[in-house]
């Protein structure tokens, strides 16, 4: 009796096991599915309308009107695959503050390294403008990483002292507030032409992304996302804990500095390129972790990545179409978007308390 | 020294190099059950996570099996060494078995994915602590019981040599704590993991720990078996107990006794006046007990609760002077409870003590 029992158990484990693997695929296939049709629906409209025939011919032909060549192949194709890489980086770098503060609502965004990007790169821009009379896309991406790590190592910092995740959270989210003042101040004594500048770009775009920009945020991106799958089982160890996870060998010290450096390099890689958005980091890491119904690393740091490319490539094509011919702010549609979610979020926890 | 698989040297535990506690010497043989009790606040804790290495040790060594614990890597101490924490871990859409099979850490492959045999680990840890049926559900909707179950399960999983528990059986009710010390007692006997907890319940550690460790303050004040820890003075000082006892043959807790003139006589034998002197010490009224006999289970009660006491040495007559002293008691008090005595050739004078209490109008047979 016993026996059987015990057979059926072990027979429930593996049938659960597999319930879980085909939801697994499931999901998957789903934002595969997702992710082509976003693609074509993106190059497809706009204020030129191609149609799908010759945007097939165009793209594996190399053939085609030429008008609609350049309009794909330097336009919109570089836009899109922009928005995808980022896009995943971008929810990537907040499932793993997520993981390091063990809170939901960690994220680049909340924690100030946006707002340390957004501080480095007005201080260059009025700058520049003033001394050298121009500012290159090139020192605007570097300007934005280094706001960017700044923001992180005082993060780190800090965490050498505060061991309490949420005091820590809220240590971020004040060097946020640090450096969004001092950005006013600057801002403040600006000459109005800059501002403009800085404006455009702190709402986030991905319009005008060159194929050579994309090469560069590809390159970090993927060995930034590789790097962080790799790491998928101390982040697994991680969500029990530092100390279990300790106690299961991993190296904490070595481990935590990791996590935050990954997830700064993914996040200053989005906000050099596309500016500070807002919320994808927040927003779709919790969607990917209920649509798997898990939050297994191994499962969630893919599915995150993919999610948040979809995700941001339906954000941008909202922001090219909704009042076309006018371009929405990338940052207006997520937080549109988004900010419900968190919401919705937020009290979904407390309902399940 | 090889004989024992952890001891300590001249051990210092402490935060940021400061030692709270020193001096820390004890040893504990591969199988056994070693329990840390003590007061809140006096350090076991600490010293449990300065062995599995949450905090740096201040001074002195600790050996596992003859090696440092300071020369072991992280990695290879978690092939040796399982724990179960107080904190309570948060999760998201983990499942029970999700949670044992972290365990199997130390031994799956770059990326964590668990093997045919790793699955049959955890399912065979899942049954150890009894908790098959609760595999699939989340972890977040089960019982406090069951989660500690749960963790245990995980550390048994991790195939360990020694397991550490800090306190295991906080939150939970009589019966999971019961429980949970059968798992770790069969762990032990059965498959030779060498077990080191604290624990609250200082009547469990004398039932469970095959050594003590009584943490006081600065210092061990005392290590051995349950039979040399257990004694009421070594008790009573660990805890400052001043507003209550402990007795250790019974492992009960009783509270601090009523002072004053007995009000109240009670006379019984053989456990029947004990939840009686309960009932005046919750009362807050002062009375007398007798007349007992030294090795009466009523008197190991009566002994800290009555405050005056009449007693005979067992099994002799009851002399002249004791027998005057229970007058004297009963002529003193307002009544005499006989709450059930037995009487016998050695005792047959506590007949005429209960008509002696029935003359004079003050004998009650329940005062319940």
């Amino acid at each position: 009796m016993q026996k059987e029992q015990k057979q059926t158990e072990s027979v429930s484990f593996h049938s659960e096991n597999f319930k879980r693997r085909s939801r697994y695929t499931v999901v998957f296939l789903g934002l595969l599915a997702a992710f082509f049709v976003i693609i074509v629906l993106n190059i497809n409209t706009g204020n030129v309308h191609i149609s799908v025939p010759k945007i097939l011919r165009i793209l594996f032909m190399r053939d085609g009107d030429a008008v609609e060549y350049s309009i794909i192949w330097k336009i919109r194709l570089p836009r899109i695959l922009m928005a995808a890489i980022l896009g995943g980086a971008l929810s990537l770098s907040g499932f793993l503050l997520q993981t390091f503060f063990s809170n939901p609502i960690a994220g680049p965004f909340v924690l100030g390294i946006s707002s340390g990007a957004k501080m480095v790169v007005a201080l260059a821009m009025i700058i520049f403008l003033k001394h050298i009379g121009h500012f290159s896309s090139g020192v605007l991406v570097l300007a934005a990483f280094i706001g960017s790590l700044l923001s992180t190592g005082f993060i780190l910092l800090m965490s050498r002292k505060i061991q309490h995740m949420a005091s820590l959270l809220v240590g971020g989210i004040m060097i946020g507030y640090i450096c969004s003042a001092i950005t006013d101040f600057v801002v403040t004594f600006a000459d109005d032409s800059d501002i403009v500048n800085l404006h455009g770009w702190s709402l986030g775009s991905f319009s005008g992304s060159s194929w050579s920009n994309i090469r560069v945020a590809a390159v970090i991106v993927a060995v930034a996302a590789v790097w962080t799958f790799l790491l998928s089982k101390p982040i697994g160890a991680y969500q029990l804990g530092e100390h279990y996870a300790q106690s299961m060998g991993v190296n904490i010290q070595l481990f935590r500095i990791l996590i935050i450096l990954l997830s700064s390099i993914l996040s200053a890689c989005v906000t050099a390129f596309a500016g500070p958005i807002s919320f994808v980091g927040i927003a779709v890491p919790f969607l990917t972790r209920k649509a798997f119904g898990t939050s297994k690393p191994i499962v969630i740091i893919p599915g995150t990545f993919f999610a948040g490319a979809v995700f941001c490539m339906s954000c941008d094509l909202i922001a090219r179409m909704a009042l076309a011919p006018v371009e929405l702010n990338i940052s207006t549609v997520t937080s549109i978007v988004g900010a419900p979610i968190v919401i919705y979020m937020m009290v979904k926890r407390e309902k399940g308390r | 020294m090889a004989e024992y698989y952890l001891q300590t040297k001249d051990l210092a535990v402490g935060y940021q190099g400061k030692a709270l506690i020193h001096d820390i010497n004890f040893g504990i043989c591969k199988g056994e059950i070693v329990t840390l009790i003590g007061p809140n606040g006096s350090g076991k804790s600490t010293i449990l996570k300065s062995i599995t290495r949450q905090l740096r040790l201040v001074g002195g060594k600790v050996f596992f099996d003859d090696t440092s614990l300071t020369n072991i890597s992280y990695k290879e101490l978690s092939s040796r060494m399982a724990v179960v924490l107080t904190e309570r871990i948060r999760t998201e859409l983990m499942t029970c078995h999700d949670i044992v099979a972290t365990g199997r850490y130390p031994y799956t492959g770059r990326l964590g994915i668990l093997t045919a045999e790793d699955e049959r680990i955890v399912d065979e840890a899942m049954a150890a602590v009894h908790a098959q049926e609760i595999g699939n559900r989340d972890f977040n909707a089960i019982s406090d019981g069951q989660k500690q179950r749960i963790m245990l399960a995980r550390a048994i999983c991790q195939e360990p040599e020694i397991i550490v528990l800090d306190e295991p059986t906080s939150y939970l009710d009589i019966r999971y704590k019961l429980e949970l010390l059968d798992i770790l007692k069969r762990m032990a006997k059965e498959k030779g993991i060498t077990v080191l907890m604290s624990l609250h319940e200082i009547d469990l550690a004398q039932k469970c720990a095959d050594r003590i460790v009584c943490v006081r303050g600065e210092e061990i004040m005392a290590y051995g078996t349950p039979e040399e820890v257990f004694y009421e003075e070594t008790i009573e000082k660990l805890y400052d107990l001043d507003n209550g006892s402990y007795n250790p043959l019974s492992g009960s807790l009783e509270l601090k006794k009523t002072e004053g003139e007995p009000e109240v006589f009670v006379i019984s034998s053989g456990g029947n006046g004990t939840p009686i002197y309960r009932k005046l010490q919750r009362e807050g009224r002062p009375f007398a007990a007798g007349i007992l006999y030294t090795n009466d289970v009523d008197y190991q009660a009566a002994r800290v609760l009555a405050s005056k006491i009449i007693t005979e040495e067992p099994f002799e007559e009851i002399s002249d002077n004791t027998y005057k002293n229970a007058e004297n008691m009963i002529d003193q008090c307002q009544i005499v409870v006989n709450a059930g005595v037995h009487i016998g050739s050695c005792n047959h004078r506590m007949r005429n003590l209960l008509q002696y209490a029935q003359e004079k109008g003050k004998l009650k047979r329940d005062y319940l």
